[in-house]
């Protein structure tokens, strides 16, 4: 992970995460952005559930196009609130989107459209907050219609329970934005739970959410995603939502947070070893899909 | 609050379902008179059974398992254009007398909020494109103003007319269920219909941020059965979601 962000993640960057919404975030990429300091991001992503407001907190955000930055289950995020109302740690400047004109933004990116008409937001008042937008006449019909851009994420960052060691990546559950983020991006960063071999992957292609061929880098990190859950693997953990969102009410509280269960940890392992019996008590084993043959 | 909500939805429909308490008004309906309504999750799943623990986000391992589809956003967000859902839920920091949800900010420029709120996930676009919207809030004067300071979530604009001058090809909200009263939507402004038991019409009036209007046959909120508040109590059993409004 240290040498992925090393490399591909630059000061300035756009880079679309928690493409799945509320499972499947890739917390241990965030973390270790906020442990190698970078700077300026442009952050893209659907709701992101408390990876945007670390990033925001830990001063590494310039920018945000999303739908919905807060904590799901617990309320409101300190840290982007911080940022927005007082320009704590710096003023950041906010895309606001809807979760579909999000999808339609990396959708027109994946299928290289300049962009996509809808008919959703018409008369809201987000149109007029994101100047990216446009409204138009369609020519077909003569109606009123908005026109979301493409948006080409430098990189998109997707957690998967399995990969092989060319990034074909199998995700289930929901995908959200997942596919559309992966293909609209210039480089792709899958993190695989689980590494396994290219025949696994092609037992299954229907569950590749994107093709190691439009994949850069593949990182092995098993639990990658806590306190999000990842499907049949293990389980959301609310408890540590809560907490961090009781934890982060004032900066002092935030920076100790961070201190704590960022910077004190000199990776996920660590972190894994931090959260102890917690961790194991999540491990959620599933149930098996039918067999399909191919 | 989540017994009347569940209430809107009718057995067979497709129904958007949002965060928090809707989570639960889709378990009471699925297991009580619509046992044929089919959940539809923005994040990517369809579901003909109500997840069998309680969610405390859509995207939880439960809400997963036993789904008859896995998508992506892009795929139930079209099906919402399209109009194939019949109705959606969504909640709101405020909202005025027209349904117009503000969960983007509080205060008159975006940039520089006094209150920075989520945003719109979703609910703009359940807002703008189900057949129906169906909105569930605390009843507060904070949050019950005469104008929202940002429209997130499209309701009736400023009269019955504009969502159709603005483009916006169906719906608007069909309800407006409160922790004290539920409004109906006449000619695009609210108008109280019921009161909840107990709760007298002047304290809605005072709690209300716009100049009541009340329907001529104002009835009571018809409470909560004992068989929905079990189903209630037993998939929320430490009151998560429901110990500030059942």
């Amino acid at each position: 992970m240290r040498e992925a962000v090393g490399r591909l993640v630059r000061d300035g960057a756009s880079i679309a995460l928690g493409c799945a919404l509320e499972p499947a975030i890739p917390f241990a990429f965030a973390h270790e952005v906020i442990r190698q300091r970078r700077q300026d991001l442009h952050l893209i992503g659907p709701i992101s559930d408390i990876a945007f407001d670390q990033l925001i907190g830990a001063g590494c955000v310039g920018r945000i196009s999303a739908a919905w930055v807060g904590n799901v289950s617990a309320g409101l995020a300190h840290a982007y609130r911080r940022a927005m109302e007082e320009g704590m740690p710096r003023r950041v400047e906010v895309r606001d989107h809807s979760n579909f004109t999000i999808a339609q933004a990396l959708l027109a990116g994946a299928v290289g459209a300049p962009y996509l008409p809808t008919r959703t937001l018409l008369g809201s008042d987000i149109p007029r907050a994101n100047t990216t937008f446009r409204e138009a006449t369609d020519p077909f019909s003569g109606d009123r219609i908005l026109l979301v851009p493409a948006i080409v994420p430098d990189v998109t960052v997707i957690a998967v329970q399995r990969a092989d060691e060319d990034g074909n990546a199998h995700l289930w559950g929901p995908w959200g934005v997942s596919q559309e983020a992966a293909l609209a991006a210039k480089s792709v960063i899958v993190i695989a739970d689980e590494l396994v071999d290219r025949a696994t992957i092609a037992s299954d292609p229907n569950r590749t959410v994107v093709p190691g061929t439009k994949v850069t880098a593949v990182v092995h990190e098993p639990g990658a995603c806590h306190p999000s859950p990842l499907q049949g693997r293990y389980r959301r953990d609310h408890e540590f939502f809560h907490e961090y969102h009781r934890a982060t009410r004032s900066v002092e509280g935030f920076e100790t947070w961070i201190g704590e269960w960022v910077m004190g940890v000199a990776d996920r392992s660590a972190y894994l070893a931090k959260l102890g019996p917690r961790w194991t008590e999540l491990k959620d084993t599933g149930r098996p899909a039918a067999e399909a043959r191919f | 609050m989540v017994a009347q909500a569940a209430r809107e939805i009718r057995d067979g429909e497709r129904v958007f379902v949002g965060m928090r308490l809707p989570l639960i008004a889709f378990v009471v309906a699925k297991r009580t008179h619509a046992p044929g309504a089919v959940g539809l999750f923005e994040l990517g799943i369809v579901r003909d059974e109500p997840a069998s623990e309680l969610l405390y986000t859509m995207g939880d391992n439960p809400n997963v398992a036993g789904a008859v589809w896995c998508a992506r956003t892009i795929d139930l967000m079209g099906m919402l254009q399209r109009g194939d859902v019949h109705a959606g839920f969504i909640g709101g920091a405020e909202i005025d007398v027209h349904g117009n949800l503000n969960t983007t900010a509080i205060g008159a420029d975006r940039a520089h909020p006094a209150v920075q709120l989520p945003g719109s996930g979703g609910g703009g676009d359940i807002a703008s494109l189900a057949q129906r919207l169906i909105v569930i809030m605390p009843h507060d004067r904070r949050r019950l103003r005469e104008k929202v300071d940002f429209v997130t979530s499209p309701g009736y604009g400023t009269d019955g007319d504009w969502r159709r001058r603005m483009g916006l090809p169906r719906g608007g909200p069909s309800v407006l269920i409160t922790t004290l009263g539920v409004f109906r939507f006449v000619d695009g402004s609210a108008v109280l219909v019921s009161r909840h038991p107990g709760v007298s019409v002047e304290r809605i009036r005072d709690e209300t941020g716009w100049p009541l209007a009340v329907a001529p046959e104002l009835g009571e909120t018809e409470p909560p059965s004992a068989a929905v508040l079990r189903i209630i109590r037993e998939y929320d059993p430490e009151g998560f979601w429901t110990r500030r409004a059942e």
